[in-house]
């Protein structure tokens, strides 16, 4: 449900790069999303042509980039990816951290 | 190489909620409201746990705001109590955002005291979103299981302080205290954990020490 917000959003910041550049067709837009931010790339999509039917944006292909998220081990500095139910790290055992690897969503670029 | 003309964007889609959440907060603070982002699941006992904690303030206001996909027991809950509050229905968003709180925060005209923000019960989406809060307080449970922050990582990671309810069933359910803080270090090292009963109240004393510290 809360991806047709956002999906909106992706819409309009892409409109006001295009414009910004006199750009009255949009043809691709880079999105990168972190499998943490808690947004499902598929329904993104699904909104994504309902809505942009009425915008510059409605020839557009969404590219949705994603990114795995890493923990970083407190011991060894190494990034990894979590097992599931574990913060281990798969090289010392030592114990993973957060990073900011996986919470990822901007709009990278616009092709037009 | 595309024929297609790039331009470079890099902006967050966060960007508007957070520029809101900032002026919500910082409007807030002028007005010398402390506020607490208040997460859980449904029926982690969010209001429950509020109106115990509201009850011991002693002399500081509170406020609520409560967050709800579309009832509104809680508001009259907390009306009957005598506490301030307004009722927000996203009417089928999983959580709240800041142009909501902004628009509720107008409404509530309040000045000097605490401003509990009582999210929508969800474990995913509230931890992703700024509303202008100070600090985000996380209610899980021991009837939830102790795999939550391994199953939630993000809520757990954000909050502030961090409450386990319904202690007083510890004795009839498979609570593994021990896993539990261990997945909750590997998230977030310094967040306190409190072990409360909103039904006996047991506990949350603790929590209004730690509220009152906090106040600005």
């Amino acid at each position: 449900m809360h991806e047709y917000p956002i999906t909106k959003r992706i819409i309009e910041i892409s409109e006001e790069f295009a414009k910004k550049n006199n750009a009255d067709d949009i043809k691709q837009i880079n999105l990168v999303v972190g499998d943490y931010s808690g947004y499902v790339a598929s329904s993104i999509e699904l909104y994504f042509d309902l809505i942009a039917e009425d915008s510059i944006c409605k020839n557009a292909v969404l590219n949705i980039e994603r990114v795995e998220p890493k923990l970083k081990c407190s011991d060894c500095g190494k990034l990894f990816k979590r097992k599931p139910f574990s913060f281990a790290c798969p090289y010392c055992q030592g114990e993973g951290r957060p990073t900011e690897i996986g919470q990822e969503f901007y709009i990278k670029s616009i092709e037009v | 190489m595309s024929e297609n003309n790039e331009i470079e964007v890099m902006q967050s889609v966060y960007d508007k909620n957070d520029e809101v959440a900032k002026q919500i907060n910082e409007a807030l603070t002028a007005k010398g409201i402390f506020a607490i982002n208040v997460m859980g699941a449904p029926g982690a006992g969010k209001t429950s746990t509020l109106i115990k904690i509201i009850e011991r303030l002693d002399g500081t206001t509170p406020y609520v705001i409560e967050g709800d996909i579309e009832a509104d027991i809680d508001t009259k809950t907390l009306l009957a109590l005598g506490v301030k509050t307004i009722q927000i229905n996203t009417n089928g968003a999983c959580h709240l955002d800041s142009p909501l709180i902004g628009e509720a925060v107008e409404s509530l005209n309040i000045k000097d005291g605490i401003l509990f923000i009582e999210n929508i019960g969800n474990l995913v989406c509230p931890a992703e979103f700024q509303i202008g809060e100070h600090v985000k307080m996380l209610i899980s449970t021991v009837t939830e299981g102790s795999d939550k922050p391994y199953k939630y990582p993000l809520a757990f990671e954000k909050a502030n302080i961090i409450i386990i309810n319904k202690c007083d069933l510890l004795p009839y359910v498979d609570f593994d205290e021990e896993y539990f803080m261990k997945g909750v270090r590997a998230l977030n090292k310094t967040a306190p954990v409190f072990k409360i009963s909103s039904k006996t109240g047991e506990g949350v004393q603790d929590v209004v020490s730690w509220i009152k510290q906090n106040l600005k």
